[in-house]
């Protein structure tokens, strides 16, 4: 099995989507990238570089590259999706959201349910979040709690190369509209990643590790993180279970709730200020949903209630950390 | 309109003080010394200059992205900046805010801005604001070509037509955004016709040209301050670099690229005051030396200054709470 950077994943995914069916279309801002200019067109490919090379593979029409106007990107791709195609629009950043909010919750999440289930809106967005480039207050958050609490909309969080391809894969193929948002910390992380198609289920956790002592639920670039923290407990003989949930919409509350019911012990690791976040979504389902299985209080591993600062040691503060999450951990038992 | 020698002197300090900043920049971001994006002004200071020359403190700007340009034509301290951009103690926002939010409210600037479009309805509030109050301030908004095409521009400048609010919508357009042409990007004609549509005056100028944005700049400044509503200039300008610091550039051709700084604004504003002999090159010469040195203590003292403090992670998130 090859092994393929998470960026490059994502990249593979878009294309055998692409090859497969006709009607998978992109659009964003520099998916291609040059248009109108005087030099290569279709040669940038996102600001990652995560497009790169699907426009000169299938050209203007399938690879649209957009003006600055987030809302008609996404209101767009929700008229291009009921009617028809499947798009995959690019978000460049996730905190872009707020010029585009009305297209996503108002629009396409709600078209199933206010048309009387005879709507269809196979529509993707795919955008990145996370904190740790220096990239300021607006190209820094995270966003996954705003949009997990929108009934219609699934909500999709990849921590490794493998789970990136095969979960867009699922997302292109699934007839709901889907938030694949991609980690740019994670863009260079190298994973083993099969060439063929493949798809990974939503609802689904991935249990990275077994352990009895606790349970950590981490999401997205977090993942990495709490593995960290796993191996420096593993020292101390302090054996945890780390599940990555994969999706937040729809969360697998079943790999949740039979975890802590065999550990007693629950970290949940979320980058995210603390309020209404996942971590508090998590601990909400055990409090209620397994109280008499637990031996101490949830811990909770959040960013505070803040802005993403700038300067490099504020920002560093800012995140949870693998010395954070052991913290955490070794308070619960 | 003549300026005065020491007017003369004032634009040229300011122009050259974001070049010289802005070269600094460059070389900074190439050492390391700069976190995260840098996006530089290099090749439109006569826009930012001349759009900024006659405005007061208690006038306001918001500005964009690329806005180490409009902070020094609006008068904030490079030494600040420095910091700043190097999310250091003592920066214009404690650190805290970066080269994509530098603001000083002290003086009139309402901030850069990362997302595009963000500014132009925050400039007409400010315009608002003055009209309410019975003042003959304005508000500025810099935008780009393509934050041209974002609905909060468009938003912003039909509200600011019928609330007849004294602003000035300000569309640098130096040929693109990011990687996309404008060609592609904006429908219109031009950036000015669009304005005109909207039911307010334009005027498309050579933004490489320091006098030309300045005599614009009167014109929508008199217009607004009568209380005739918001004004659009359209300053076409180049992009010396690519679209942040490090950018290959490969959708400009090569004969662009050469191209790209024949319109340079500085050396422009050098031919026509010292061939009308307004100024001499030796004064030239003398704010150029005098610019250089400020700008290697301010980068030199910034490089060396200490973090912010841990503890102001969390405040200045509310006033109270
Ligand atoms: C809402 C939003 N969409 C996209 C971006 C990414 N982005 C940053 S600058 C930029 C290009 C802006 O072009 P223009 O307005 O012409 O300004 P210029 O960079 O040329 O000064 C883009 C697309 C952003 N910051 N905010
Ligand atoms: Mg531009």
């Amino acid at each position: 099995m090859a092994r393929i950077s998470y960026r490059k994943a994502v990249n593979q995914a878009l294309d055998q989507e692409m090859t497969r069916d006709a009607s998978v279309i992109l659009m964003g801002i520099d998916v291609g990238g040059g248009s109108g200019g005087s030099g290569d067109v279709g040669s940038v490919g996102g600001v990652m570089g995560v497009t790169k090379g699907l426009y000169p593979k299938y050209g203007p029409n399938r690879v649209i590259d957009t003006p600055i106007s987030e809302s008609a990107i996404i209101g767009a791709a929700a008229g291009a999706a009921v009617t028809g195609m499947r798009p995959v629009a690019e978000l460049m950043f996730v905190d872009f959201i707020g010029v585009c909010l009305d297209q996503i919750y108002n629009q396409a999440a709600k078209f199933r349910y206010m048309f009387g289930g005879k709507a269809r809106t196979p529509l993707v967005i795919r955008t990145m979040g996370g904190a740790g480039m220096r990239a300021g207050a607006q190209h820094s958050q995270n966003l996954h709690p705003i949009l997990t609490m929108i009934p219609g909309l699934k909500v999709v969080m990849p921590s490794n190369p493998y789970d990136a391809k095969g979960l867009l894969i699922r997302a292109i193929r699934d007839d709901d509209p889907v938030v694949f948002l991609e980690s740019k910390a994670l863009y260079d992380m190298k994973g083993e990643v099969p060439e063929e198609a493949y798809e990974i289920p939503f609802g689904e956790a991935n249990f990275l590790r077994d352990g009895g002592d606790a349970t950590i639920v981490a999401f997205g670039a977090m993942v990495p993180r709490a593995m960290q923290a796993a191996d420096r407990l593993a020292k101390d003989g302090i054996r945890v279970t780390v599940i990555d949930p994969r999706t937040t919409s729809p969360l697998d509350e079943e790999a949740i709730l039979d975890s802590v019911d065999e550990t007693g012990r629950l970290v949940v690791v979320d980058e995210s200020p603390p309020r209404c976040s996942l971590a508090a979504d998590v601990a909400a389902l055990v409090a209620s949903q397994a109280f008499d299985a637990l031996k101490a209080p949830v811990g909770m591993v959040t960013c505070p209630h803040t802005p993403v600062p700038f300067a490099p040691n504020l920002e560093d503060a800012y995140m949870p950390s693998a010395e954070k999450i052991e913290a955490a951990v070794r308070k619960t038992l | 309109m003549q300026l005065s020698r020491d007017e003369l002197k004032r634009a040229y300090t300011s122009m050259y003080a974001i070049r010289a900043f802005e070269e600094r920049v460059e070389k900074e971001f190439a050492d390391g010394t700069i976190p995260g994006f840098a996006h530089v002004y290099l090749g439109q200071e006569a826009s930012g200059v001349g759009v900024c020359f006659d405005l007061t403190d208690e006038d306001q700007i918001g500005s964009t992205h690329r806005g180490h340009g409009h902070c020094i034509a609006k008068g904030c301290e490079i030494e600040g900046m420095f910091l700043e951009i190097m999310g250091r103690d003592g920066g214009i926002c404690g650190g805290k805010g970066g080269s994509m939010h530098i603001a000083d409210m002290d003086k009139g600037m309402l901030g850069a801005n990362a997302i595009v479009g963000g500014s132009p309805p925050i400039a007409v509030g400010a315009a608002l604001t003055q009209k309410l109050r019975g003042t003959d301030r304005v508000a500025v908004a810099f935008s780009g070509d393509g934050a041209s095409n974002q609905g909060t521009t468009l938003e912003a400048m039909n509200m600011a037509v019928i609330l007849k609010v004294p602003m000035i919508f300000v569309f640098e357009n130096n040929g693109y955004g990011e990687f996309t042409a404008s060609e592609y990007s904006v429908g219109a004609p031009s950036l000015s016709d669009r304005a005109a549509a909207f039911g307010m005056p334009a005027q498309c100028v050579d933004g490489g040209d320091f006098f030309a944005v300045h005599a614009a700049m009167r014109e929508a400044l008199a217009h607004v301050r009568a209380g005739k509503g918001p004004y659009t200039l359209e300053t076409r300008c180049s992009r010396f670099l690519g679209h942040f610091v490090g950018d290959p550039q490969k959708y400009r051709s090569p004969e662009e690229l050469a191209q790209a700084r024949a319109n340079d604004p500085i050396q422009r504003f050098r031919d026509k005051v010292t061939t009308a002999a307004l100024l001499d090159i030796s004064e030239l010469d003398e704010i150029e030396q005098q610019i250089r040195a400020r700008v290697e203590a301010a980068a030199a003292a910034a490089r060396a200054a200490p973090m912010p403090a841990l503890e102001t992670l969390e405040t200045d998130v509310y006033v109270t709470y």
